[in-house]
């Protein structure tokens, strides 16, 4: 009577995760890209008026802190719609009545969005190097640090969208953009977060060490100005900051899946 | 082994700012639907019709009860890749053409790569949408937009379709097309679980039916059987306006028209109607039996108070 | 509506890869800590406040909580240079003029010498100075000040005018005036900086700044008891004609009444030559007399074995 079809994790991972880079390609969110690309090249034309040396510097802090913030908000914006958009419009339902598990779901939107990122950041990667080379006519060996400065942009990207995800498993759009905003501000902030715990006792001490450790810790992944002066990034920080990412998405996509679990849908 | 079945399943939201009230949408239901019925699921609006739905899909938690489907917990992994669904008012990834939808849903659905395009090819021919299959979804129409959502619940060939309200939406010729549909989907020997506020397109294909009012379930049978029980009624045709006010006053529904008259009422009354009709002097045309239909019976339950057992026409097993 | 299975397995995967991430932060904080390179790339305070978009109150706190790990750290690891805790405490208090702990925390540990302190006493009364301009009312700034210009410029004309000006000022405490008269008196630096060191301790309310005075007040102790045995040891010579072989001959002699102690509680160690020395210099720093031979601090080259008197 029925056909016997057999589906695995794997491909319905893929699957759903495929089908959120598509969604993310279509939405015209992304075509900030392009904007972004002209306004860095505009940008480096007009540095040619200052000394050399010092453009570099700018050109360098303003490309990779614009990649940031754009992709922070990317992550935000599109990642709080992730679930409850689903939810709302109903297109979960003919999904959940397949055999996917509740899971595979979360996992996949993550894996979608993250590598929607990756390619965004690739993209406009390519458009920074563009206008460095314009500027600077040619690379250095030390601009291979700049690299790992996208690298842990990236990794910025992929704290935020775990989080976002998370948000977006319990709360409605709004709720969720302000709770992410709220974790990237104080995220940012950890490190003088965890001094200030250090310096003060009582139930405050706890209090401040307990939020300073659940924001994700975003200062450790800025090494901006570092690279813009042409420092190395050592290969423990490289190290450390991957596992801590990977470590901290695990969490939160786990609460994710806790949550969504027990979700009855409307 | 039953198709579906379903022991007391249960469900009881919390509503209110703090969760006190308790809402009822689904009181304790015990059905059994056969392998290769058509089984319709009717009652109006808000009945749970859709939360009974949502419920067999594992889309909400029961409060209580379990439910079985082909044998299996409702809720296994195993159950989902043999049944289908199409919910109410469905809404798809407006981004996606219908084919890309078809071939998506193949992949989760686990058919194997090489056969997506082609299952899914077929699936929008067979559901009339071969002029659409490259159009983006958000493009599509209320009824065309119905149509996807059955050719993605059939799509992997299930053994169970559950379908909420399939006819919504739809033209006379898009509800009729859904019923060939439904009529050949029996034919390959599925089940066919289906809810609906229609009761003429129940009548037409299901051959048992169960009626759902405010979460109770208030008759489970085949039509025949259901409408037996309901008393009949007659149709007189007579020519004379002055009877009219005392056939009302048996419980008639007249309808003038010049100088013929029809009036329908309770087939016990008949006697006393043709005596108004001689007093008054009005010329008898015809009387005709007005066939029960599955309105009738379902007006006549739910007008009823709510009981806890609920009206069972077929003897259990 | 899932199986119990699936739960545990992400309840587990939660709680370990949090756990997880916690200890690797600590390693990234330790981590970021211990960086050599010295440049920070701080921008200039008006460019800051721009930035804080009016919320210069918290940036100050920020980068005074920055000025406070940025000491603390190095300190910790016996650092011989702060070359940023002035630029952050200045950032600080160009942000937020009226955080008065930063003016005191800089008063002391920029003037300090290494690695007590970042050693540049005019950049600490470059700082204060500002203070006082912007907070003109705040007499304890001047008395910040006076301790600088007093204890490591040793300029006490300077000091007794500083804090003649200070005890003018409304709510200024009596003992301002005090401090000015015995400056101006040319009192013993020792007495001074017990006075000073003393009162610093009673008032801070910042913990690091209090226990330096307690350090201050017990390296004081020290040179005291130092001086007082070694003139002790030189007079048992002087009556008896031989070296003092060990501390029991001076409690039977009746010199002393007991084993004398440092402010810690260790026995002074007594030298074949006659010389007194601490038994732990590492814990009682600043001490100028007393220390073992052969013993420095840090970076800084060890004291000759004698030191000119007061």
């Amino acid at each position: 009577m029925t056909s016997a079809t057999h589906s695995t994790t794997i491909s319905r991972l893929t699957a759903i995760a495929a089908n959120t880079f598509r969604e993310a390609v279509r939405d015209r969110v992304l075509y900030n890209l392009i904007v972004f690309a002209l306004v860095l090249v505009g940008a480096a034309v007009l540095f040619g008026q200052i000394s050399i040396g010092i453009e570099k510097i700018v050109l360098i802090n303003l490309g990779l802190t614009a990649i940031s913030l754009f992709g922070i908000l990317i992550a935000i914006f599109i990642g709080i719609g992730l679930v409850s958009k689903e939810i709302d419009k109903r297109t979960l339902y003919t999904v959940l009545s397949r055999p996917v598990r509740r899971w595979e779901f979360i996992v996949g939107k993550f894996l979608g969005l993250s590598g929607t990122l990756v390619v965004n950041t690739s993209l406009m990667a390519l458009g920074f190097f563009a206008a460095l080379f314009y500027v600077t006519h040619g690379f250095s060996a030390q601009d291979v640090s700049l690299l790992a400065a996208l690298y842990f942009i990236v990794l910025q990207f992929v704290l935020m969208t775990a989080l976002a995800l998370l948000f977006s498993s319990f709360s409605t759009p709004i709720e969720s953009s302000v709770l992410a905003f709220a974790f990237f501000v104080i995220g940012s902030f950890a490190e003088e977060l965890r001094s200030f715990a250090a310096m003060v006792t009582g139930v405050t001490r706890w209090a401040s060490a307990a939020v300073a450790y659940i924001v994700p810790n975003f200062a450790a992944l800025n090494v901006i100005s570092p690279v813009a002066h042409g420092e190395a990034v050592s290969g423990r920080l490289l190290l450390f900051n991957t596992i801590y990412t990977l470590l901290y998405a695990a969490a939160a996509i786990s609460g994710a899946v806790l949550i969504f679990d027990r979700r009855d849908l409307k | 082994m039953n198709a579906i079945e379903t022991e007391a399943l249960e469900k009881r939201y919390r509503v209110g700012f703090w969760r006190a009230r308790p809402r009822i949408a689904l009181r304790p239901l015990t059905l059994a639907v056969r392998q290769g019925e058509v089984f319709g699921y009717l009652g109006p609006n808000g009945a749970g019709k859709t939360t009974t739905l949502k419920l067999l899909m594992g889309l909400v938690c029961p409060t209580a009860g379990r439910a079985r489907i082909l044998g299996l917990p409702h809720d296994s992994p195993a159950v989902k890749a043999r049944i289908g669904f199409l919910p109410e008012q469905p809404y798809f990834y407006d981004y996606l053409t219908a084919t890309e939808l078809l071939i998506y849903y193949a992949q989760l659905s686990g058919i194997p790569a090489g056969e997506r395009a082609d299952r899914a090819r077929r699936m929008i021919e067979r559901v009339g949408l071969a002029h659409a299959a490259r159009l983006q979804l958000r493009k599509f129409s209320k009824g065309m937009l119905q149509r996807v959502g059955i050719a993605q619940a059939i799509l992997h060939d299930p053994g169970v379709v559950f379908l909420d309200e399939p006819m919504s939406g739809l033209d006379p010729i898009g509800r009729r097309e859904v019923r060939d549909i439904i009529q050949d989907l029996k034919d390959e020997g599925k089940t066919v679980f289906f809810s609906t506020h229609i009761l003429s397109d129940a009548e037409a294909l299901c051959d048992r039916v169960a009626i759902l009012h405010k979460g109770e379930l208030r008759g489970v049978g085949a039509v025949s059987e259901l409408t037996a029980g309901v008393k009949g009624r007659v149709e007189v045709l007579y020519r004379g306006a002055a009877a009219t006010a005392s056939l009302q006053a048996l419980g008639a529904q007249t309808h003038v028209t010049g100088e013929t008259a029809r009036a329908v009422l309770p087939e016990d009354e008949l006697d006393a109607a043709i005596d108004a009709l001689r007093r008054s002097g009005a010329r008898l045309i015809a009387v005709t039996p007005v066939r029960t239909t599955l309105e009738d019976y379902f007006v006549a339950q739910l007008a009823s108070s709510p009981s806890t057992a609920p009206t069972k026409v077929e003897a259990r097993r | 509506m899932t199986s119990r299975r699936a739960t545990v397995v992400f309840l587990v995967l939660l709680v370990g890869s949090m756990t997880g991430a916690v200890a690797t932060v600590r390693a990234l904080d330790r981590l970021r800590l211990s960086a050599t390179d010295e440049e920070l790339y701080i921008p200039s305070a008006p460019v800051l406040r721009r930035l804080s978009l009016g919320y210069t109150g918290l940036m100050a706190d920020l980068y005074w909580t920055r000025a406070v790990q940025y000491f603390g750290s190095r300190h910790h690891e016996r650092a011989a240079h702060y070359p940023l805790l002035s630029p952050l405490l200045d950032i600080t208090t160009q942000l937020d003029p009226r955080l008065m702990i930063a003016y005191e925390f800089g008063s002391i540990f920029l003037a300090q010498q290494p690695p007590e302190g970042a050693g540049q006493p005019e950049k600490a009364i470059e700082l204060v100075r500002r203070g006082i301009q912007t907070n003109p009312g705040a007499w304890r700034l001047y008395y910040h000040l006076g301790y600088i210009q007093a204890l490591e410029l040793h300029d006490y004309s300077a000091a007794a005018h500083t804090f003649e000006q200070g005890s003018r000022l409304p709510g200024a405490q009596p003992w301002m005036k005090i401090m000015a008269a015995i400056l101006a008196q040319h009192a013993s630096e020792r007495d001074l900086a017990r006075l000073l060191w003393g009162k610093i301790y009673e008032s801070t309310e910042d913990a690091s700044i209090r226990r330096n005075a307690a350090q201050h007040l017990r390296a004081l102790q020290v040179d005291d008891d130092v001086q007082r045995l070694e003139k002790i040891i030189d007079d048992f010579r002087s009556r008896f004609g031989r070296p003092l072989a060990n501390w029991n001959e001076l409690v039977a002699t009746g010199f002393l009444r007991r084993i004398p102690t440092d402010p810690l509680g260790k026995p002074y160690r007594l030298a074949p030559d006659g010389h007194v020395y601490v038994q732990s210099p590492q814990d009682l720093p600043f001490i100028k007399y007393g220390r073992p031979p052969q013993m420095g601090p840090g970076n800084i080259p060890s004291p000759p074995l004698s030191l000119p008197g007061d």
